[in-house]
């Protein structure tokens, strides 16, 4: 038997409210530990308690840490979901089951190592407990599968201690749990041929492993979001929590008061109008939300778009239309993100593809919402937002905020005629005074209504023109200052690939894989809306461009198609949108399908 | 402070300093009558423009704070949501007055829920609703408030009851709440004065008669109607902390509203109903009672000054957020290098 190291994916599946996070959390990040680059999917119904849920661990020594189709180890806690979950497991897969449980017949007719496991006879060794044995009998799997992989019982217990910060009795109980597993595994299962392995090495140097929405609450939290205004939304939720768990303490004076505001509204329609007033007031103001929330959000974007208020709107997408899915993932909301409100608007798009860039991303957009003016919207994703991504240790931010042109008292003093709205340094981007100016100049008047460079109401054709045709110029200055795309030039290739947002988490596994079968290809990953030029020069140069996105209409394509009509013809869509977190082989199958090319 | 000049309040303003643009109201608008009334309360209270910040949703009535105070900061922002647009403003600069003017259709219909929770979560302001009960701006349609019955030009009644806009106020746990008349200088402009002291949102519900749709004989809310119908529930005697004129009411007449800073709100009984200003069980029942008999009561039903209000609640400091930097708003190198500990 050869054994397999550092690569398999487990599958967990149990039901949700049951206590099996922990757990999960457990093994995955004692791999991580062990320096072996992982990924963590939660796949998880829009319920509290008794549906089906499935957590998936890949480990894998080359980095390759999205979504993999077949598992190799499946663990089966959810007798329901059993027959469906069958046909996941790889052909000579292992199977670890109740031993009370009845195999469907389809669990007799595969290829499948199949391991019954006591563990109700196992989880009566720890605790008398009912309610205890609910929750510990996950550690028993974990024993078991730390035991089969060789998981050393020091870092095991260790990522146990940490997982439960301290709580002495919760630690002893847990780690006894565990290691009843272990030693069952130990006595009964090592002659059964178990060949994967999870060997040490040194490939996490630097690294941690976050979720997108934390990692974007503490790019806001370092990159001065001063106000938040929200309506709980998943996936949107984790973000504002987490935000607002660091600020208590990292935003919080001595005299016990604190540097910030968090208000969680009514509605989003409110959610979006507290930011509208934070940011006109002069805070770097911020609200998230998901889908639904979006599209309540449509009419007061266009006050930010026209009024030019500064604020960030960060949408963690979720699967559409309507309610859809609330749990699975997707980048349905580009289209309507870009020009979300009516009448003529495009906003600034920020397109995060990483946790780094999340936590990046958190001051950017706060900064160009700033400097530009304008709504910035941040599209994650479920998958990027709420599932486990390596990433490096994020970088302390030294840029100082960028605050945009603001006017002081001082400053009117020695501006000859100052109107708000007047594009005085030939960018588009007029000047701004904050309320509470002490200043006669300082007032204006704001208003979602048409408006002249004066900030005065206005039906007057030409002056309402002057104002919008401004709003494009300072858009196409927006170009200038946007994140700027990942290309990866391939020497051999004259075809390419253009993706964004969490799209990217599979994709180094696809290219190394397209190029090893024969088709090479050049790659550009779209960071933000408007296109830089960047991306016109990639797009000029292809013979061919897949444009792989998670919707059913090809967004992006579409909206590249608009911008490069020479291109359009030369433009194809490469879609994946059943909700599910995309992976490597969503990307190259259908691609080497096309050019007659096999795996 | 200063000497006080003729013509200039105590902080050395004249009065055409709190004036704004011209009016494109109708005349003989209520709405116009309101402004009027509030540049007298801002000027008598020594309220420097630069320190106001002026809200107001959409509609006739939201258009009413470009004709006052053109030195103050102001935002006509979205159809029904001046309450989350000052909630976010005034968070961020809690120093400065807030006062948002709003419609019947703005606060009663498409704004209701955010009236409902600005009240609840007691923001420092002072909220007007301009209540026509018509929506004037779409060319006389009925609104949330319109009463039972009201008629539109072309006869058509209302079949629907009006939602009343004090009783909302005292129910979400507003600690200041009014009516008046557009046209009540006298008792408008204490009221407002009086709002300007008050810790939490106040909300005044100011009658103002729509003359081009709903001034006809079918309105209840004519000019002629809010004439006859209109009882005032107290006199009202604004005070200020120094002054130095204070009236002796006989014993049992009056009743005093102080307020945090010294200010008092003298209400002297004029209405045989004995109402305690401090009951909010007394105030709700008043007011369905005096709806009940078509009357339209005008005085201060409801004031409490112990509510903690959101400035409060949110435990913001002294410098506004809106003045904040770097050095307030970026933790330090350790604390990012201790919290990613925790993800490793």
């Amino acid at each position: 038997m050869s054994l397999i190291q550092n690569d398999f994916v487990i599958e967990i599946a149990t039901v949700n409210g049951s206590g099996s996070q922990s757990a999960n959390n457990i093994i995955l990040r004692s791999l991580f530990r062990m320096g072996i680059p992982v990924g963590g999917k939660n796949l998880f119904p829009s319920n509290i308690a008794g549906l089906p849920t499935w957590f998936t661990i890949r480990a894998n020594q080359q980095g390759y840490t999205a979504r993999r189709e077949n598992v190799d180890i499946f663990v089966a806690l959810n007798p329901q979901t059993l027959e469906e979950d069958i046909p996941k497991i790889k052909k000579g897969g292992w199977l670890l089951y109740p031993e009370e449980t009845k195999l469907p017949a389809s669990a007799e007719t595969s290829d499948l190592n199949k391991l019954p496991i006591p563990f109700k006879q196992l989880v009566d060794q720890a605790t008398d407990s009912i309610k205890l044995k609910k929750l510990l009998v996950n550690m028993i799997y974990v024993g078991i599968l730390g035991e089969l992989l060789q998981i050393s019982s020091e870092v095991l217990e260790k990522t146990v201690s940490d997982q439960f910060d301290g709580k002495a009795t919760a630690i002893a109980s847990n780690i006894k749990t565990l290691n009843i597993g272990r030693t069952y595994a130990k006595e009964n299962l090592q002659s059964k041929g178990f060949p994967y392995r999870a060997v040490t090495i040194d490939k996490n140097v630097g690294k941690i492993l976050i979720d997108g929405n934390t990692a974007g609450a503490l790019g806001l939290l370092f990159g001065g979001c001063g106000f938040v205004s929200w309506y709980p939304i998943t996936p949107s939720t984790s973000l504002v929590e987490a935000f607002a768990s660091y600020a208590e303490v990292h935003r919080k004076n001595t005299d016990g008061t604190n540097n910030v505001a968090i208000v969680q509204s009514e509605d989003e329609l409110a959610a979006i109008s507290m930011v509208a007033g934070a940011g006109w007031a002069g805070a770097r103001a911020m609200t998230a939300t998901s889908g639904p929330g979006l599209s309540l959000m449509g009419e007061a974007a266009g006050l930010f778009y026209y009024g030019e208020l500064p604020g960030v709107l960060w949408d963690v997408q979720r699967v559409g239309p309507s309610t859809g899915m609330p749990t699975r993932t997707a980048q349905g909301d580009l289209l309507s993100a870009y020009s979300l409100s009516h009448g003529d608007t495009k906003h600034v798009v920020l397109l995060p593809g990483s946790a780094e860039e999340c936590f990046e991303f958190g001051q950017t957009s706060l900064d160009l919402a700033e400097t530009l003016q304008t709504l910035v919207i941040v599209l994650s994703d479920l998958d990027l937002g709420m599932n486990f991504w390596m990433a490096d240790e994020f970088k302390y931010p030294t840029k100082p905020f960028q605050r945009g042109k603001v006017l002081s008292a001082d400053e009117l003093n020695k501006a000859k005629d100052y109107a708000r709205y007047k594009d005085v340094d030939g960018d588009g981007i007029p000047y701004r005074t904050l309320p509470g100016t002490q200043h006669p100049k300082a007032s204006y008047f704001l208003r979602g209504s048409g408006h002249s460079e004066k900030a005065l109401y206005t039906e007057n054709s030409e002056a309402y023109q002057k104002v919008i045709d401004r709003l494009s110029k300072k858009y196409e200055t927006a170009k200038t200052l946007v994140p700027k795309p990942e290309v990866i030039e391939n020497a051999k290739a004259n075809m390419g690939l253009i993706a964004f947002g969490s799209t990217s988490l599979p994709m180094k596994e696809a290219l190394d894989t397209m190029e090893s079968k024969g088709l090479p290809l050049n790659y550009l990953r779209i960071k933000a809306l408007p296109f830089t030029k960047e991306v016109d020069e990639f797009v000029e140069k292809q013979s061919t461009i897949f444009v792989v996105e998670q919707n059913r209409d090809g967004q992006m394509a579409m909206l590249l198609k608009t911008h490069y009509p020479q291109a359009a013809a030369k433009i194809r869509s490469v879609l994946h949108y059943d909700g599910l977190p995309m992976t490597a082989q969503n990307i190259y199958s259908p691609l080497l399908n096309e050019k007659g090319l096999s795996l | 402070m200063s000497e006080v000049v003729a013509g200039q309040n105590k902080i050395g303003l004249t009065k055409s300093e709190y004036a704004g643009s011209k009016s494109t109201l109708c005349t003989g608008c209520g709405h116009d009558s309101i402004s009027a009334n509030l540049m007298t309360a801002f000027y008598q209270q020594n309220i420097h423009p630069h320190n106001v910040m002026k809200l107001s949703g959409i509609g006739c009535s939201s258009k009413t704070p470009a004709y006052w105070l053109n030195q103050s900061f102001g935002f006509n922002s979205l159809h029904g949501r001046m309450a989350p647009v000052a909630t976010g403003a005034k968070l961020v600069r809690p120093h400065m007055l807030a006062l948002g003017v709003s419609g019947d259709g703005d606060t009663a219909s498409i704004g209701i829920g955010g009236f409902m929770h600005l009240l609840r979560r007691n923001l420092p302001m002072v909220y007007i609703v301009a209540n026509n009960g018509v929506y004037g701006l779409t060319k006389g349609q009925f609104s949330a408030t319109s009463d039972q019955e009201m008629q539109q030009k072309s006869g058509k009644k209302n079949p629907f009851h009006a939602i009343d806009i004090c009783s909302l106020a005292v129910d979400a746990g507003c600690g200041f709440v009014a009516r008046t008349f557009s046209g009540d200088a006298k008792q408008l402009i204490a009221l407002v004065s009086a709002a300007f002291h008050h810790k939490g949102t106040a909300v005044i519900d100011v009658i103002s008669p729509c003359i081009t749709f709903a001034n006809h004989d079918g309105s209840t809310m004519s000019y002629t109607a809010v004439k006859n119908k209109n009882h005032h529930l107290q006199e009202l005697e604004f005070i200020l902390e120094s002054a130095e004129s204070k009236v002796d009411y006989e014993e049992g007449t009056t009743q005093r509203v102080k307020f945090n800073d010294g200010t008092e709100l003298v209400l002297k009984k004029l209405d045989s109903r004995s109402h305690d200003v401090s009951n909010a069980d007394d105030a709700i029942v008043l007011l369905r009672n005096s709806r009940a008999k078509g009357e339209i009561l005008t005085g201060l039903f409801y004031a409490n000054e112990d509510e903690k209000t959101l400035v409060e609640v949110l435990n913001l400091p002294a410098k506004s957020i809106g003045d904040m930097n770097e050095a307030d708003l970026r933790p330090s190198a350790q604390t990012l290098s201790n919290i990613l500990e925790n993800f490793r």
